[in-house]
C-alpha cells in the first residue's frame, strides 16, 4: 500500500494497489506522520504500482501539496498511467505539483 | 431499455464497501467481455457515486447504499447508485467542477466531473431529506463472439 524511502530531505513514497476514499484516509494518516517524523521538505509520489484511483487521489495529493507548502516544501509525482493523468489533468493538478519524468 | 440481465445489491454505507461495489459491478459485466479500459471507466464512475453516497448522502453515519445494474443486447449498461440520505439541494451546482461541500475532508469537487468524463451519460435525481439516485450509462462495444443471447 505505502512504502517509502528517505533521500536527504526528500521522502519518496511508493503507492500501490487501489487509491479510493477508504485507502486515502489510511495513507493520509501514515504520510502526515512520516513527514512530521522525518522533517522532509520534498514529498515525491511514485505511482507506478497504483492499479486504481478515483478523485480521492486528487484530494490526497492536493492535501499533501498544501501541507508541504505550509512547511516551505514541495510535492512531485511520477509513474502515473494515462487514466490517472487524465484525472489529475481534469483537476489542474500539474499546475501545483511537479510531474517528474 | 430491453434488458437481458440485471442485478441488485444492498450494502451498508461503509468505506470498505467501495472496493466491493467496484468488484461486484465488474463481475456482473463479465459476460459482455468488456475491455480493461471500459471496465476501468465504469469502476471509476461507480467508485465516485458510491463514495458520494457514503460521505455526502449519509455523512459517514451509516445507512444503506443500493446498487442496481442492467444491460441490454446492444451492450448498453445502466447502473444506479441509490442512497436515502440528505439529498442535494442544487444538483446543477453540485455537478460543477471543483464544487464541494466537504473541503475539510480533502474532497476536491471532481467526482461528478470524473463520472461524466468516463461514462456516456450521468443522470442525477435528488430530493433534500429523501436521498439521491445517480444513473450511470455507458455502451460497451460488443466483440463478435461475445454477443450475449437472450436466455
Ligand atoms: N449522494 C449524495 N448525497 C448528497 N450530496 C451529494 C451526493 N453526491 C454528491 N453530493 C454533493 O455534490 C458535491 C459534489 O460532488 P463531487 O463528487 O463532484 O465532489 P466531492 O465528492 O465533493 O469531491 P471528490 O469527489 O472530488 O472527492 C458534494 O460535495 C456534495 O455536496
Ligand atoms: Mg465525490
Amino acid at each position: 500500500m505505502l512504502a517509502y524511502e528517505k533521500k536527504r530531505n526528500a521522502l519518496i513514497v511508493r503507492l500501490s494497489g487501489e487509491l479510493d476514499h477508504e485507502a486515502a484516509a489510511r495513507i493520509r494518516r501514515e504520510l502526515d506522520a512520516l513527514v512530521a517524523d522525518t522533517g522532509a521538505k520534498r514529498l515525491i509520489f511514485d505511482l507506478n504500482g497504483l492499479e486504481f484511483m478515483d478523485s480521492s487521489g486528487i484530494g490526497l495529493i492536493i492535501g499533501r501539496y498544501k501541507l508541504m507548502a505550509r512547511r516551505g516544501g514541495s510535492v512531485a509525482v511520477f509513474g502515473s498511467d494515462a487514466r490517472i493523468d487524465r484525472i489529475f489533468e481534469m483537476a489542474g493538478l500539474y499546475q501545483l505539483v511537479e510531474r517528474l519524468a | 431499455m430491453n434488458m437481458i440481465n440485471e442485478m441488485r445489491l444492498d450494502f451498508p454505507a461503509r468505506p470498505e464497501n467501495e472496493a466491493f461495489a467496484r468488484l461486484a459491478v465488474s463481475g456482473f459485466l463479465l459476460p459482455l467481455d468488456p475491455t480493461m479500459e471500459e471496465l476501468a471507466d465504469i469502476k471509476t464512475a461507480v467508485s465516485e457515486a458510491v463514495t458520494n453516497a457514503i460521505v455526502h448522502g449519509y455523512m459517514n453515519h451509516g445507512g444503506t447504499v443500493r446498487l442496481r445494474a442492467c444491460y441490454d443486447e446492444g451492450g448498453k449498461v445502466q447502473i444506479d447508485v441509490i442512497d436515502r440520505g440528505c439529498g442535494i439541494r442544487d444538483v446543477e451546482r453540485a455537478r460543477q467542477p471543483f464544487f464541494t461541500t466537504a473541503p475539510g475532508e480533502e474532497r476536491s469537487g471532481m467526482g461528478f466531473t470524473v463520472m461524466e468524463s468516463f461514462m456516456d451519460s450521468v443522470h442525477v435525481r435528488s430530493a433534500v431529506g429523501q436521498g439521491t439516485t445517480v444513473r450511470l450509462i455507458k455502451r460497451i462495444r460488443l466483440r463478435d463472439e461475445a454477443l450475449p443471447r437472450r436466455a
